[in-house]
């Protein structure tokens, strides 16, 4: 029963991204995470204070149930079906250790910033804060974030879709070779 | 009814996020890193058969469930916002290590700083809601 707790080779998980894209299309929908978060703002009363945010939120009511159904499924994911440890390319795991993030290959996330004790050292917390702020912000920005540009716009041929996949990895390619040296 | 099935949708997403390792920081973190084809290969293959999809639906004008068009509408035309704006994600995404599907999944699989990531995101939006008459598009 091991190979239940094998991670799942790319040329699976991507045809099933791809699968869930066209599931929420014949559902009549469209498939973009990012989009949960301006509805969590609207929840939250910010059309008071932007119009960006005075929509009706019940529209969008369907994609916070699939945002509970993917935190049951990382649940499901975490506690039955994984050993939760993620083997990347040991030179890449080197480097890493020189930045004292020694958990590659043991764990899922890195503990030095996802446990519960990291959160107490205050460089964690802004690294966790500023960079979710990035992904909210950049995300609404850009219209859309990797399941909005990267699959379903770029499916769609969107040349839009493709100048913030160059973005995104613009960005990331600056924070991980420039910034990351300089924070780490 | 109906919202079972966006249930069973998101747990299939979601198990599809961790199982395929998309959801971990270090595979992004790799990714930037150009150390493995594992994310290129996941972005790519779901990319290949989705545009052959899309394609397949638009030649032959095939609905939705209900009877209506399919979500498919062309994405405003400009330039600034969708490279600052995604040269911004693109920060947060490596930084985080996350993006906005895999961040859900994390909070179900139980490492709770992620808790501070989603808040801070949605902080994110807020602002950029705020901003968004000051800011080129």
């Amino acid at each position: 029963m091991n190979w239940i707790y094998e991670p799942w080779p790319w040329y699976i998980s991507g045809p099933l991204i791809a699968l869930t894209m066209f599931i929420l299309l014949f559902l009549g929908k469209n498939f973009g995470m990012s989009s949960n978060l301006r509805t969590a703002c609207t929840i939250g009363g910010a059309g008071k204070v932007a119009d960006f945010f005075k929509f009706d939120w019940k529209t969008q009511r369907w994609n916070l149930i699939v945002v509970v159904g993917a935190i049951i499924g990382g649940f499901l994911a975490n506690n039955y079906l994984s050993n939760n440890s993620v083997n990347i390319n040991d030179d890449v795991a080197q480097t890493l250790q020189t930045y004292g993030i020694e958990s590659a290959d043991d764990a899922y996330l890195p503990e030095e910033l996802f446990s519960a004790e990291a959160l107490s050292d205050p460089k964690v917390l802004a690294i966790l804060i500023i960079g979710g702020f990035l992904v909210g912000f950049g995300a609404r920005y850009a219209g859309g974030c990797t399941s909005g540009h990267a699959i379903s716009g770029l499916s769609n041929l969107q040349l839009p879709s493709l100048i913030s996949m160059i973005g995104f990895f613009i960005g990331g390619l600056v924070m991980i070779h420039l910034i990351f040296p300089l924070i780490f | 009814m109906k919202s079972i099935i966006y249930l069973i949708v998101g747990v299939f997403f979601g198990i599809v996020m961790y199982k395929s390792e998309a959801a971990s920081w270090f595979r992004i973190y790799e990714m930037f890193e150009f150390g493995s084809f594992h994310m290129y290969g996941i972005i790519g293959s779901a990319l290949a058969i989705g545009v052959v999809g899309v394609q397949l639906i638009k030649r032959n004008k095939i609905k939705a469930l209900n009877g209506a068009d399919m979500h498919l509408q062309p994405k405003a035309k400009s330039f600034w916002r969708y490279i600052l704006g995604g040269i911004l994600f693109g920060l947060g995404w490596a930084l985080a290590g996350a993006c906005p599907g895999p961040m859900y999944v994390l909070i179900g699989a139980g490492y709770l700083p992620i808790l501070v990531v989603v808040g801070s995101a949605i902080l994110g939006t807020f602002v950029y809601g705020v901003l968004k008459s000051k800011l080129p598009h």
